[in-house]
């Protein structure tokens, strides 16, 4: 496959200026923290990474069709 | 001198007392349960004249230090037959801690027909009859109030649920801007009912004010507690600007949304309930985004929204109550969720326990999934005047479930269960079983470490590590529940290393006291079995520990969850 089609979505004021979700093409098996840094985020910034309902870590690879869900650190209660 | 004022209201007397030494050093939840279990005899009947309605504010609450304003509200629960402690912010507890009032103590039951109203001033407590008031929602009586004794008064309201002693009522207490907080959970409204008193009006006129035992360690401290609030992105960033309802979002993406009464984890409408929306929505109507609940929070969690016509329609509008109406209900017009809020504000109503109540109503059959209107008709015209179907419903899920013969009722301890699936969030099911309160979200809030990545990460959806997750954050919680201070310092307490002991310290120059650490954790433990050792008392077991069987039955989308510890592996959460 030449690349992959990856759901991604933002929270929060991740949001603004950017998109809400959008599906975009990677090479296969790309890192979450490329993702993220090809966004144009710090990795800093990242509260919450999710892939596909479940957290992941960075390094995590992403395979075809992932959702991947970023959320900056926010909280309630 | 800081005292304890005693009403006994079978033979309408008062009496102010002084503070025996063995509660010196205890405030808020610490207060309110010691002096339930020395008091109240276990067995009683929740709305009997054995039971007492006690409230103290915190140790730290007066003071100038941030988000330290909460009042806890203290009794046997007439829903769940065991101990209830719930807090609040709004004005009282500031106002109480300045006249020295460590406690309030309300006892007896009067024998006639009549009503009551408390007044707290500078001298102590009366007791005068009331007519006037009776049956009118808690805005109303805040309004009447105000007219009446000031701008200033601070109030303590029950509404016409609390009058009717329905085990959803809740107790009111009038925030800054003339609107109420409440002590939600629990039925405390039906406890105040019982004992006749609509409401308390509160003067802090010639206060004495607070003594503070060492006034630059004070402020020493309080200057790091403010900076680690504000240094926090949750509690610096996220909350004042999304509320609590920026979890909408972060739930439906874990699969932890309870949706259409606990069936599924995801709900398809969550981008129109969500803090996102939410807050464009506050912002575009002229609303208040952020908004304190008492003087002197730093966090500012709650937000003022308006109605399409740019009028004031709710405030506190929070990610429970949106989640109950909302995903729980398949409501997915904010509009409608925040006009039912604002009437259950009104008559006096836990909305999370309502929330729940109408989700297994609609399980049930008697109104329509997702109608936003017929929920609001039902309050008003059901509930608010105490029709049959309204006394059902305003006594909770557990009611509403037995009444119309459903199994599948989210309660535990008859309590209804909050906005975290237990199946796909397990940290959270272990608090919902053994917190002496029942189900109740506060009371150990594993969502932090389990979803926000607060306090470190255990995994959500695996059983290690949630028994003792689940300890510690109960023990952090109630010992953080007899400071005054509101559960969102829970936040940088958890990661920012200065924020705990600066609060130690505050309490330290206080009261001239060397706590440490461990003496804070010793606290939290007692009062925890303290608790626990009413229940049992009471009648409850660990039997009562327990999720209802249809958790560990139906999986949950999109994880396919269940619950699935042992009865051993639960009641390992009290070996300490
Ligand atoms: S953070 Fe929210 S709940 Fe806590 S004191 Fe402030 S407004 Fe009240």
């Amino acid at each position: 496959m030449a690349s992959i089609t990856v759901t991604i979505k933002l929270f929060a004021h991740f949001r603004n200026g950017r998109f809400k979700e959008a599906d975009h093409q990677f090479p296969p098996g790309v890192a979450c923290r490329d993702v993220i840094l090809g966004l144009g985020f710090r990795l800093g910034e990242m509260g919450i990474v999710m892939v596909n309902g479940q957290h992941a870590p960075l390094d995590h690879p992403l395979s075809e069709r992932d959702t991947l869900a970023l959320f900056p650190l926010v909280g309630g209660g | 001198m800081d005292k304890i004022l005693r009403v006994n209201m079978t033979d309408l007397t008062t009496v102010v007392e002084e503070v025996p030494a063995e509660w010196a050093g205890l405030g808020g939840r610490a207060l309110t349960s010691t002096i339930v279990v020395k008091e109240v005899p276990p067995t009683c009947h929740a709305l009997g004249p054995n039971n007492k309605l006690v409230f103290a504010p915190g140790l730290l609450s007066g003071t100038a230090a941030s988000n330290s304003g909460r009042l806890s509200a203290g009794a046997k629960s007439p829903l769940t037959g065991g101990i209830k402690e719930s807090n609040v912010g709004g004005t009282a507890a500031q106002m109480f801690a300045r006249l020295g009032i460590k406690a309030l103590i309300v006892e007896g039951m009067p024998r006639g027909e009549g009503w009551y109203a408390l007044k707290v001033g500078r001298d102590g407590v009366t007791i005068e009859e009331e007519r006037g008031l009776l049956g009118l929602g808690n805005f109303a009586v805040i309004d009447a109030l105000q007219a009446l004794l000031g701008k200033k008064t601070g109030v303590i309201a029950i509404g016409p649920a609390g009058e009717m002693k329905l085990t959803s009522a809740n107790i009111s207490v009038k925030d800054p801007s003339g609107k109420i907080r409440s002590h939600g959970r629990g039925g405390l409204g039906a406890v105040m009912g019982s004992k006749r008193i609509k409401f308390i009006a509160i003067d802090d006129e010639g206060a004495p004010g607070i003594q503070m035992a060492d006034p630059e360690a004070f402020k020493r401290a309080s200057r790091i507690f403010t900076k680690a609030l504000m240094d926090h992105p949750v509690s610096g960033q996220g909350l004042p600007t999304y509320g609590t309802n920026v979890l909408v979002n972060i739930l439906h993406e874990a699969g932890g949304l309870p949706t259409r009464n606990f069936t599924h984890g995801q709900f398809d409408g969550h981008e129109q309930i969500c803090g996102e929306t939410m807050h464009d929505t506050i912002v575009a109507r002229g609303g208040k985004p952020r908004h304190g609940c008492h003087a002197g929070c730093v966090i500012q969690c709650s937000q003022v929204y308006h109605d399409k016509d740019g009028q004031y329609l709710t405030s506190g509008f929070e990610y429970e109550t949106i989640w109950g109406l909302g995903a729980n209900c398949l409501i997915s017009e904010l509009d409608d969720i925040a006009l039912a809020d604002n009437v259950m504000d009104d008559l006096g109503l836990d909305s999370i326990e309502t929330a729940v109540a109408f989700g297994v109503a609609m399980e049930a059959g008697i109104l329509p999934w997702g109608d936003g209107k017929e929920v609001v008709r039902i309050l008003r015209e059901e509930v608010g005047k105490g029709t049959a179907l309204g006394r059902v419903i305003g006594s909770g899920a557990g009611a509403v479930g037995r009444t119309y013969g459903v199994t599948r009722v989210p309660v535990v301890k008859n309590q209804a269960i909050p906005a975290y699936d237990p199946r796909s969030v397990k940290g959270i099911g272990i608090t919902y079983c053994t917190s002496p309160m029942g189900a109740d979200h506060t009371a150990g809030y594993t969502i932090a470490t389990n979803i926000l990545n607060v306090g470190g990460q255990v995994d959500p959806l695996k059983k290690e590590g949630q028994v003792e997750l689940s300890r510690n954050l109960q023990i952090a919680t109630a010992a953080v529940d007899s400071t005054g201070m509101c559960i969102f310092i829970a936040f940088p307490a958890l990661d920012i290393p200065e924020c705990l002991p600066a609060l130690i310290d505050m309490i330290n120059a206080r009261f001239g006291a060397k706590l440490t650490g461990d003496d804070v954790t010793g606290l939290g433990k007692n009062v925890l079995k303290l608790e626990r050792a009413f229940n049992l008392a009471a009648g409850l077991t660990s039997a009562d520990d327990r999720l209802p069987e249809f958790f560990c039955s139906d999986p949950v989308t999109p994880h396919q969850a269940v619950w699935d510890f042992t009865n051993e592996e639960i009641d390992a959460f009290w070996d300490f």
